[in-house]
């Protein structure tokens, strides 16, 4: 069973059965942005609010996954409060954590690996690569950030 | 044969020991396939009548002169025998149209006798419990030409709610329903339905793609006017689908798709179709698949398919037991509760657990179970639900299969507390 436990551990469990920073925004003030995964039925709905360059605040609603559930929670976690230039640094992080140490041509230099230890909880879903059917549900609070940020910018 | 001992006795472990993909080990467990409602696995007859096919006889059919183009065609015609005399077809084989799947010879149904003999105003009832096949081309037709699709309400009971049939039956030219859910497992009473079409001037036409390989046929005794099923939930291949009507509508209903095989004649001013099935069968047909279909049909008379019903209703009646016993209520079943018109398609909700994570879970045990709407989302909606896991049998499954299901839906209820 390792490799299912390496799926599920518990900080992922813990943020499954106890959300962090659900709830809405009144939007406006705050970005409203929907994000869907028709394999699971998976939704979710992210209020971002965007001050002076700042993340101020996000909340989180919708329903899904073990894994879409606690990957937008940790995420939530992750960027509240942070500059967005600094958010979207996490983003890229954690998409390079997604895609997982991938193969390079032998003469190309390999890409830098993710530190994990600077992501702190979210490397508890490294372990997530080795379902790539999984991939999708853990990406989906993120690209729904992103497209959150990508209509502010 | 001369003992007739041996062919009346179904063991299921025969069954499974004729199905090569049973051996397969998943995650260092043997594999506990409980997929069958999604499709089933084929037995080496199939197999081997496919590669046997293209191995000596593969060549287009019809039309051709020499040795083996000839041997293709009656292997082709010859399976649309042995489902003809499956389903017992009044007509016989010239009542079966081969298509792709169940879904495209609901597209027939609808694009060629629909669009001719339905007009604006005119009512297709279906229900709420049917797959998206037998929904999405009636709303297509209804973007045509205006028809009305109507739903029959499912019960809380997970029932057809039959109290108000006689008033939703008015207008309606057309009844189109699943002889088995493929969610809830929940058979209809497809004889008495049709009977009340007809009465009300009505067509019948019935999606058999969940009954078709779990309990016997009968067109002629049903008295429907359409049966559709695919061959891939049967212990056929996949790319074979099954559309039956009687000859005389048949013969009155449109071509669907072009081209070759489907005309008698071709003039720069325009075209003859065919007549009989080949009208509705368009281009070089599934040849392999069909020989692949009608050995499955023999296995499965083989079998016996009052022993297969039998079978499986044991172990739905002993996994429906256990289900409600073993969980303390956080595992419940979204469908009958007991096997009176009953098959064996379980879908679970797990109070806590996201189908995906139990089908997860259930996968590092080697167990196959499907998470998701089961493209029956009008149903779902029904019943507040976004997904179910789903556990479906099919006659190679074993007391064992269920055994492994329920330890591993311990592992899964424990491990998200
Ligand atoms: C009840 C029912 N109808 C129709 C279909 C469609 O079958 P196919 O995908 O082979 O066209 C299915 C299969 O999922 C089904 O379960």
């Amino acid at each position: 069973m390792s490799s299912l436990e390496d799926l599920y551990r518990e900080v992922i469990l813990d943020h499954y059965r106890s959300p962090r920073n659900r709830g809405e925004l009144a939007s406006p003030p705050a970005l409203r942005v929907e994000g869907f995964n028709p394999l699971c039925g998976d939704e979710i709905v992210v209020y971002l609010e965007v001050r002076d360059g700042v993340l101020v605040d996000i909340k989180l609603t919708g329903h899904g996954c073990s894994i879409s559930q606690s990957s937008s929670s940790l995420m939530s976690a992750a960027v509240k409060g942070k500059p967005v230039s600094e958010v979207r640094g996490i983003i890229a992080n954690f998409k390079q954590l997604m895609t997982g140490v991938e193969a390079t041509l032998s003469d190309e230099k390999p890409a830098a690996p993710v530190d994990l230890r600077a992501m702190g909880e979210l490397a508890a879903l490294q372990g997530v690569v080795k379902f790539p059917v999984r991939i999708k549900c853990a990406t989906l609070a993120w690209n729904t950030l992103t497209q959150g940020l990508d209509e502010l910018d | 044969m001369a003992s007739g001992e041996l062919v009346s006795s179904f063991d299921p472990r025969r069954v499974r020991a004729d199905t090569p993909l049973l051996r397969r080990v998943i995650n260092e467990r043997s594999i506990t396939y409980l997929d069958s409602a999604s499709s089933s696995l084929p037995p080496r007859a199939v197999i081997e009548a496919m590669g046997r096919y293209y191995e000596m006889r593969h060549a287009n059919v019809h039309r051709g002169v020499y040795q083996t183009a000839n041997e293709a065609t009656a292997v082709y015609e010859g399976a649309r025998e042995s489902v003809a005399s499956f389903i017992n077809a009044p007509g016989g084989a010239n009542e079966i149209v081969f298509t792709k799947n169940a879904t495209e010879a609901f597209n027939l149904l609808a694009k060629s006798w629909g669009a001719k003999n339905l007009k604006a105003g005119d009512v297709v009832l279906v229900s709420e419990m049917e797959h998206h096949a037998n929904i999405v081309p009636w709303f297509q037709l209804r973007e045509l030409n205006g028809i009305e699709v109507r739903f029959i309400p499912v019960n809380d009971d997970y029932r057809l709610d039959l109290t108000n049939i006689e008033s939703l039956m008015e207008n309606v030219k057309l009844v189109s329903l699943t002889s088995m859910s493929n969610v809830l497992g929940t058979i209809n009473p497809i004889k008495d339905l049709a009977a009340l079409a007809h009465r009300h001037g009505a067509l019948f036409a019935v999606d058999a793609a969940q009954s078709i390989a779990h309990s016997p046929t009968d067109v002629t005794e049903l008295d429907v006017d359409f049966f559709i099923f695919s061959a891939h939930k049967m212990l056929g291949p996949t790319g074979i689908g099954v559309f039956w009507t009687r000859e005389a509508i048949l013969d009155a209903m449109p071509p669907f798709l072009g081209g070759g095989g489907m005309i008698s004649d071709v003039r720069t001013s325009g075209y003859t179709p065919a007549t009989g099935p080949s009208k509705f069968e368009a281009g070089t047909p599934p040849i392999g698949e069909a020989a692949g279909l009608g050995a499955a049909v023999l296995y499965l008379e083989g079998l016996g398919m009052t022993n297969i019903v039998e079978h499986e209703r044991h172990l739905t009646y002993d996994a429906l037991t256990r289900l409600a016993s073993e969980f303390d209520g956080r595992v419940r079943v979204i469908g009958p509760s007991d096997t009176h018109n009953r098959g064996g398609v379980i879908s679970l909700d797990i109070a806590g657990v996201h189908p995906h994570d139990v089908a997860q879970v259930l996968d590092q045990f080697g167990v196959c179970v499907r998470p998701g709407h089961h493209c029956a989302k009008p149903l779902m909606r029904r019943f507040g639900l976004a997904a179910t896991a789903r556990a479906s049998f099919g006659p190679y499954s074993l007391t064992r299969d269920t055994d492994v299901l329920i330890e591993a839906l311990h592992h899964a209820v424990t491990m998200f507390g």
